[in-house]
C-alpha cells in the first residue's frame, strides 16, 4: 500500500512537471521572435526612416512614412466606421437580450468573428474596388471597420450586462428619457470598458494585412486621397519581406519593429483599462 | 388708464407664460421623439449586421456562379489546377490547408491543454500566472505578417538544414513549416478559454474527489477534465477555425505551388499552398472570369466552414457559461 501511493504521488508530481514544461516552453517561440524584430528592426528607425517614403530599387536610404501615415488614416477611418456602429449594436444587444433579432444579430457577431480576414477582402473588393474601377483607402478602411465590429459590439455588449440594472432605473424613475439615461448615464458608466474593447479591436486591426491585399493595395507614394490606393505598415513588411533586395529587407525589419511597439502598446493599454472590468474579449 | 396698462401686461405675462409652458411640452414632444430615434437606430445598426453577413454570403455565392455552373462539384476534388490552361480543381488546396491546420492543431493541443491546466489549476493567482497568462495573449497579438516575416528570414533556413538531413528535398518552406509557425499562432485561442473553463470548475467537486484520497493528478485527470472536456473541445474548434483561415503568414511560409508532390513525405515536406494562400497569391492576377470565380469559390468553401465552426464552438462556450 505504502508503495503505491509512492507511485501515485510520484505519478502527481511528474504530471505538474510536464504541465509546468509545456507551459512555459511556449512562450520561448514568442520571445525569440520579439527579440529578434527588436534586434533587427531598432537599428532601422531613425528620423529619415520616419518621415521619407521609399527610395527607389539600388538608391540607398527610403523610409516608410507613407505607410504609417496611410496606416494611420485607415484605421482612423475604420474606427470612424466601426465604433458607432459597433457601439450602437452592442447597446441594443445588451439592452433586448431577448428578442428574436438579437439573437440573429448575435449569431452574425459569432459568424463575423469567425470570417477569414482573406474573405472580408475578397468581398469587399466586389463591394468598392470593382464599382469604383481602383483599388482605393476607404475600400481597406471599409474591409477593417468590418473586422473591428465584432469586437466593438461583444465588448459594449459585455460591459454594460455588468453594470448593475439599478443604475438605469434610478435614472428612467426621475423621467430621463431613454436615450439620455443610455447615452449620458449608461454608457459613461462602462466606458472604460468599451474603451478597452476599442483599443483591442485598433490592436487587431493594424497588423491586418490580408484584407488590404485587394482593397487598400499599396502605393509607393505618399497619398492622403481616401478613394486612391494607399501604402500600410503590414503591407509594405509584406511586399518587401517577398523582394530580393537587402535593403528593402532591412526597410521591413524597421517596418516591423515599428508595427510591433503599436501593438505592444494598444495592448497594454487595453490590459490597463481591463483590470476594472472583469470582461472576456 | 392705469387699469388698461396693467390688463396689458398681465396679458403679456399671460402670453409669455403660455409660450414658456408650450416650449416645454415642445421640450417633451422632442424628446420623445427622439427616444423613438434613438430606438430605431439601435434596431437599424442590429439589422445591419444581418444585411452585412448576409451580404458577404450572397457576394460569395453570386461571384462564384460562374465556377459553380461550369466546373460544377468536381472542382472540389480536381487534382490539377492549371489556369494557363483551363484547368481548376481544388483538391491540391484543400488538402494543403487540412494537412497544415490538422498539423498544427496536433502540435498545439498538448501545449494549450498545459496552459489551460497550469493556469486554470495548479496556480491561477499571483504574478507569475498573471504573467503567464498575458504573454500567451501576446502570442495572439502579434501580427501574423511578423510571424511569416520572421519564419522566412529564421525559421526557413533552419528546416531546410534539417531537411537535409532526413533526406527530403531541402526547400525550407512548405506545409511542414507552416504548421509549426501556425501551431504557436492558435495556441492563445484555446489556451485562454480552456484556462477560465478550468477555473469554473466547482471546488466541492475537486474537494470531494481528493477526500476520497486521490491525487492531484488523479484529481484533473477524473475530475477537471471530465467537467470541461466539451468546452476544452470548443476551444480547439476555435484554435481550428483560426488555422483553417490563417492567411498571411501561411503565404510567406508554404512556398506557393500548385502542384501536388507524388508521395505523402513530399507533400508533407514540400512546397504546397492553401486556400487562403491561393486566393492572397493569384486573386489580383486572375484575368479571366473562370479562374477568378474559381478562387472565389475556394473563399466561399473557407467561409462556410469556417462559419461553421466557429459558430458551433461559441454554442458550446455559450452553453457552459449560462450553466
Amino acid at each position: 500500500m505504502e508503495a503505491r501511493i509512492g507511485l501515485r504521488n510520484t505519478k502527481s508530481i511528474l504530471f505538474k512537471s510536464l504541465i509546468i514544461f509545456l507551459a512555459f516552453v511556449i512562450t520561448i517561440p514568442l520571445i525569440i521572435v520579439l527579440l529578434y524584430i527588436i534586434k533587427q528592426g531598432v537599428t532601422q528607425v531613425n528620423w529619415h526612416f520616419l518621415t521619407k517614403i521609399p527610395a527607389p530599387v539600388g538608391e540607398a536610404g527610403g523610409g516608410i512614412a507613407n505607410a504609417l501615415l496611410g496606416s494611420f488614416i485607415i484605421v482612423a477611418a475604420a474606427s470612424v466606421i466601426a465604433i458607432p456602429i459597433g457601439m450602437l449594436a452592442g447597446i441594443y444587444l445588451s439592452e433586448n437580450g431577448r428578442t428574436r433579432l438579437a439573437y440573429y444579430a448575435g449569431l452574425c457577431v459569432d459568424v463575423l468573428q469567425g470570417v477569414p480576414s482573406i474573405v472580408i477582402g475578397i468581398v469587399v473588393y466586389f463591394w468598392l474596388v470593382k464599382p469604383m474601377g481602383t483599388f482605393s483607402a476607404i475600400s481597406g478602411s471599409i474591409a477593417l471597420a468590418i473586422m473591428m465590429l465584432p469586437i466593438v459590439i461583444r465588448a459594449t455588449e459585455q460591459t454594460l450586462l455588468l453594470l448593475p440594472p439599478s443604475l438605469k432605473e434610478a435614472a428612467l424613475s426621475l423621467g430621463v428619457p431613454y436615450h439620455r439615461v443610455i447615452l449620458k448615464v449608461v454608457v459613461p458608466c462602462g466606458f472604460a470598458g468599451i474603451l478597452s474593447g476599442i483599443t483591442l479591436s485598433i490592436a487587431r486591426i493594424i497588423g491586418e494585412t490580408a484584407p488590404l491585399l485587394f482593397t487598400a493595395f499599396g502605393n509607393p507614394y505618399l497619398s492622403t486621397s481616401l478613394s486612391k490606393p494607399m501604402e500600410t505598415l503590414p503591407h509594405v513588411i509584406f511586399t518587401y519581406a517577398t523582394s530580393p533586395y537587402d535593403d528593402w529587407h532591412n526597410l521591413a525589419w524597421g517596418a516591423s519593429f515599428i508595427l510591433l511597439l503599436f501593438v505592444l502598446i494598444l495592448n497594454i493599454f487595453t490590459k490597463l483599462l481591463t483590470r476594472k472590468w472583469k470582461i472576456q474579449l | 388708464m392705469e387699469k388698461k396698462d396693467d390688463i396689458n401686461s398681465f396679458a403679456k405675462k399671460a402670453k409669455v407664460t403660455l409660450q414658456m409652458k408650450n416650449k416645454r411640452l415642445d421640450l417633451s414632444h422632442s424628446q420623445m421623439k427622439w427616444e423613438t430615434i434613438f430606438r430605431r437606430i439601435l434596431i437599424v445598426m442590429s439589422v445591419i449586421l444581418l444585411i452585412l453577413v448576409g451580404g458577404i454570403l450572397i457576394t460569395l455565392i453570386m461571384q462564384s456562379m460562374p465556377s459553380i455552373k461550369s466546373l460544377g462539384l468536381g472542382f472540389l476534388w480536381g487534382k490539377v489546377w492549371d489556369p494557363v490552361n483551363n484547368i481548376y480543381g481544388a483538391y491540391p488546396f484543400l488538402i494543403g490547408t487540412l494537412l497544415t491546420s490538422f498539423t498544427a492543431l496536433i502540435i498545439s493541443i498538448p501545449f494549450s491543454y498545459a496552459v489551460s491546466i497550469y493556469l486554470g489549476e495548479y496556480n491561477s493567482k499571483g504574478w507569475l500566472s498573471e504573467l503567464l497568462k498575458n504573454t500567451i495573449e501576446l502570442i495572439a497579438a502579434v501580427p501574423s505578417i511578423i510571424y511569416g516575416f520572421w519564419g522566412l528570414f529564421v525559421l526557413v533556413p533552419i528546416i531546410r538544414s534539417f531537411e537535409a538531413k532526413i533526406g527530403v528535398a531541402p526547400y525550407g518552406v512548405g506545409i511542414f513549416t507552416s504548421s509549426l509557425v501556425l501551431a504557436v499562432m492558435i495556441i492563445p485561442y484555446a489556451a485562454s478559454l480552456g484556462t477560465s473553463l478550468i477555473r469554473m470548475v466547482p471546488s466541492p467537486l475537486k474537494e470531494g474527489a481528493y477526500a476520497l484520497g486521490a491525487t492531484r493528478f488523479e484529481v484533473i485527470r477524473s475530475v477537471v477534465l471530465p467537467y470541461t472536456r466539451s468546452g476544452l473541445f470548443a476551444g480547439i474548434l476555435l484554435s481550428l477555425g483560426r488555422a483553417l483561415g490563417e492567411t498571411m503568414a501561411v503565404t510567406l511560409l508554404i512556398g506557393n505551388t500548385s502542384q501536388l508532390a507524388n508521395s505523402f513525405k513530399n507533400i508533407f515536406f514540400g512546397p504546397g499552398n492553401t486556400m487562403a494562400s491561393v486566393i492572397a497569391n493569384e486573386f489580383t492576377e486572375a484575368d479571366h472570369t473562370v479562374y477568378l470565380s474559381a478562387l472565389i469559390e475556394l473563399g466561399l468553401v473557407l467561409f462556410l466552414v469556417t462559419v461553421i465552426i466557429n459558430v458551433i464552438g461559441k454554442r458550446i462556450i455559450s452553453g457552459y457559461t449560462n450553466n
